[in-house]
């Protein structure tokens, strides 16, 4: 009987476990959350609802299918939206009552009812062109998302990367001086990604071979890159603008087929080579730091590098290339800067991108995906304002400007929560 | 985000963990006085940080020679005429730094003294709201919070005390004392909340302060288009003049830009060194950067510490905000106000390794630098921006200390001395 109870013992605990037994987990925070946004989309919506229709506009005129406009009653929309707000909050409320776990699905659809409430809300008696506004959202949202790339590997391996500002700038740089001098924009490209992996290896030298602190190593990082380039930006690019700073940019490229699906087609697939590259890179990291054995190494060592030393892997090494491969990849959104969207080099044309990005690999809890998806909303915040200032809305522009940001807080504040990031990360491995 | 102060010990450590020499010097032969005193220099910190600097200005060297019309035009013809392209490059360097010395410290063309010293109160001036910002990042960092907010608290504390200073009537002082106030106010409560974040809810500080940057910036400019900071009858973007009551007064008399900001600034640097070193507080505070976990387990409440921390840190911050106002940009402000302050401040603290009288001496290097950078191109045509590639460069070199001392081939502190010691054990010695 003696030798059973033990047996028997280490079994049981594990029968309620969706039960009281891990009660201490369930956090509030999230039904908190969203019950302030329903009642601040009550008030919205419904208190200060406004009179006519919203008019969305699905296709744009170059479109294969199209796709009529959708005519929303303004106030009608947003009392069903509230509704269906109070539902969902309600929903999370029972679940987490229950001890469930409130889904990312969940909380993703109310962030889209939000939106279409909001839009609908200000947009009343105007049209609003979805496939410019999500088509605006991306390209913004693309240096943001291979910088989030570049710090999500950098931090995953132990290195806090705040010179992500930095290797934007430089990308932008010198894939402007490059693809200038040459002709060939795929050459600007590859010495953005030059550029950056120089970056990152000041970044990793300093801070894997001199122990320094990585925080300090990014943000010197940052203002000794924004003096480069301004310093030689104003030597030499700017007196030689013609032969210097007028890269070619990349031609769009329509994918047959993918490019004519509604509404997404025209924003996804009707592109420049660098986009296409993000799609390529978000996949490949994802698979790469979660299914590989490249990937494990790379977590072993930013969560734990005296276990990833005994077993033989090289600690140094790993953070280094991996580092300079971070620098890489955000060299590329650098690129985008020049290459895809604006052209010409400008001095700090980052315009604290960077940030944003570091953000976001926060905000996205050091996963590839999450954290691309925080870029996007990051982009489709910055770009909401540009076609409301155009529509005019009804709130002064700088509280339009302002609302991503508040939301951000909001977001981090209520649904994030404590963030943890990869144990090692920003601690200099020292082999005793 | 781990406190910066770390890394100088940990580099450090190996070379102490060297063994000690199996003989004792001392008893053997004691080392002549004039050795151990040059073996302390130049092993000691100060030695790297005037090396750092002294790098630092050769590698701008560089960069201004390389991007130089005349030593570009001479290098053309280098092997016929070397000596040409050596005076182009002598020629553009020493041009360059000769106007940044007269920029910033003082300038030996002006007949009197009193004009020649001109420079280093300007370099004082622009000081001033670098050291304020700077102390209020480098409480943050000993509290292991890294505060990028600083263009967000300048703003709000800008708002709160420009308003004072603009819209209510005051006697003279009383109502620079209230505007100074609510300056500091602003900044502590827009800091405040960061740490009112953090503390309840785990919100990462780095995104709530950038986030609030943004915020902070726009609030500004929409007060500034149509709200109470709107200067009546005009359509720019600027707020009114502040009251001639509430003007920081002159330190020197009125021919210098240097004001009474600077005697607070000194006050802050005491304030701050007081309350990390002396304080209760700041002994919390220091036990929750070192390590928040080891304070909360020996009874330090870790979530008010970063409340308290980030309403000093904005506090300080504040400061500089309403430095800016009061002293420095007098006849109303726009959204522009931090000018990069609240960033630059951050390359200041670390600098001065997040410790009060480091930050205040880092503060005035860097307003030398910033003084001196824009009469060097307006002096020289070189662009102020190879200020910020000496400065990162300073930061980083003084940052690692075996880089430094491996270019300059110094010996490591506590390793062992060159010089030939007899080989006598301590028995022989004790005889």
């Amino acid at each position: 009987m003696s030798t059973v109870a033990p047996i028997i013992q280490p079994t049981q605990p594990t029968e309620p476990k969706n039960g009281p037994a891990v009660a201490m987990i369930r956090s509030w925070k999230s039904p908190i959350a969203l019950g302030v946004f329903a009642v601040l989309s009550f008030l919205l919506l419904v208190v200060f609802g406004r009179d006519g229709t919203s008019t969305m506009r699905l296709s744009t005129s170059t479109d294969l299918v199209q796709l009529p406009d959708v005519e929303l009653p303004t106030r009608a929309t947003g009392i069903v939206v509230t509704i269906l707000l109070v539902i969902l909050a309600a929903l999370s409320t029972w679940l987490v009552s229950r001890h469930r776990k409130v889904s990312l699905w969940l909380i993703s659809g109310f962030a889209v009812l939000v939106l279409i409430g909001f839009l609908a809300w200000a947009a009343a008696g105007h049209t609003i062109p979805v496939p410019g506004l999500l088509f605006g959202s991306l390209s913004l949202a693309v240096p943001l998302i291979f910088g989030a790339l570049g710090g999500v590997i950098s931090e995953r391996v132990g290195v806090v990367n705040i010179a992500i500002e930095g290797q934007l700038l430089a990308g932008a740089f010198t894939s402007a001086l490059v693809a200038s001098l040459t002709g060939m924009p795929l050459l600007g490209l590859v010495a953005a990604m030059v550029a950056g992996v120089l970056v990152s290896f000041v970044l990793a030298a300093f801070s894997i071979k001199y122990f320094v602190d990585q925080v300090i190593v990014g943000v010197v990082l940052n203002v000794l890159v924004t003096g480069l380039t301004g310093f030689l930006f104003s030597q030499l690019l700017a007196p030689n603008a013609a032969t210097l700073n007028q890269p070619p940019r990349f031609e769009r490229i329509n994918i047959p087929l993918l490019s004519e699906i509604p509404i997404i087609g025209p924003v996804l697939f009707r592109q420049t080579l660098i986009v296409y590259l993000m799609y390529i890179a978000v996949i490949a990291v994802y698979i790469g730091i979660f299914h590989t054995k490249w990937g494990l190494r790379l977590r072993a060592v930013g969560e734990h590098p005296q276990a990833a030393d005994t077993v033989g892997i090289n600690v140094t090494g790993t953070r280094f290339w991996n580092v300079s491969l971070a620098g890489a990849i955000a060299g590329l959104g650098g690129a985008y800067f020049t290459l895809g969207s604006v052209g010409a080099f400008g001095k700090e044309m980052t315009a604290g991108a960077g940030f944003i990005a570091l953000a976001a690999v926060i905000f996205g809890r050091w996963d590839p995906i999450r954290a691309t998806l925080a870029a996007l909303l990051f982009g489709f915040a910055s770009n909401l304002q540009n076609v409301l200032s155009i529509i005019g809305s009804p709130v002064p522009s700088e509280f339009m400007l302002m609302l991503p940001y508040v939301v951000t807080i909001f977001a981090v504040a209520g649904l994030v929560g404590v963030s943890r990031p990869p144990a090692a990360s920003g601690k200099p491995y020292i082999k005793s | 985000m781990s406190d910066p102060q770390v890394p100088e010990t940990q580099a450090a450590a190996p070379s102490n963990a060297a063994p000690p020499t199996q003989t004792t010097p001392q008893q053997a032969e004691p080392p002549s006085r004039w050795h151990s005193m040059f073996r302390e220099i130049t092993t000691g910190s100060a030695i790297i940080s005037v090396l750092a600097v002294v790098l630092a200005l050769i590698a701008g060297a560089i960069l201004i020679a390389f991007t130089n019309e005349d030593v570009q035009k001479a290098s053309g013809y280098f092997f016929s005429r070397p000596g040409d392209t050596i005076a182009a490059i002598w020629d553009a360097v020493s041009g360059a730094y000769v106007a940044l010395f007269q920029g910033s410290v003082y300038n030996f063309r002006r007949p009197s003294f009193g004009d020649g010293i001109k420079p280093l109160t300007e370099t004082l001036t622009f000081a001033t709201p670098l050291i304020a910002a700077g102390l209020g990042v480098a409480l943050g960092f000993r509290v292991g919070l890294f505060n990028i907010g600083g263009r967000g608290q300048m703003l709000i504390a800008a708002t709160l005390g420009g308003w004072v200073a603009f819209a209510v009537d005051l006697p003279y002082g009383i109502h620079m004392v209230a505007a100074l106030i609510a300056g500091i106010l602003g900044g502590a409560i827009w800091g405040g909340i960061v740490g009112l974040l953090k503390a309840r809810t785990g919100a990462h500080e780095v995104i709530t302060t950038i986030m609030l940057n943004y915020v902070a910036g726009y609030l500004v400019m929409y007060l500034l288009r149509d709200g109470f900071l709107k200067a009546p009858g005009s359509n720019n973007p600027k707020s009114p003049a502040s009251k001639d009551t509430a003007i920081f007064f002159d330190l020197l008399g009125p021919e210098y830009n240097l004001h009474f900001g600077f005697v607070l600034v000194i006050a802050a640097t005491v304030f701050t060194w007081w309350l990390l070193n002396r304080s209760n507080l700041g002994f919390q505070f220091r036990a929750v950067g070192e390590n928040p976990n080891a304070a909360r387990v020996a009874g330090i409440s870790v979530k008010k510490m970063y409340v308290y921390a980030m309403l000093f840190s904005g506090g300080l911050v504040g400061l500089a905000g309403i430095n800016q106002v009061l002293g420095t940009t007098t006849s109303g402000f726009g959204a522009g106000l931090d000018s990069g302050i609240g960033f630059d401040a951050i390359t200041v603290a670390l600098l001065g390794r997040s410790k009060p009288w480091g930050v205040f001496a880092a503060g005035i290097l860097f307003g030398a630098f910033k003084a001196g950078g824009f009469s060097m191109q307006a002096a020289e045509g070189v662009p102020v921006d190879i200020v910020l590639v000496v400065q990162s460069l300073i930061v980083l070199f003084i940052a690692a200390p075996p880089l430094v001392r491996t270019i300059f081939r110094l010996p490591a502190p506590g390793s062992k001395s060159r010089r030939q010691l007899p080989n006598v054990t301590q028995e022989v010695a004790a005889k």
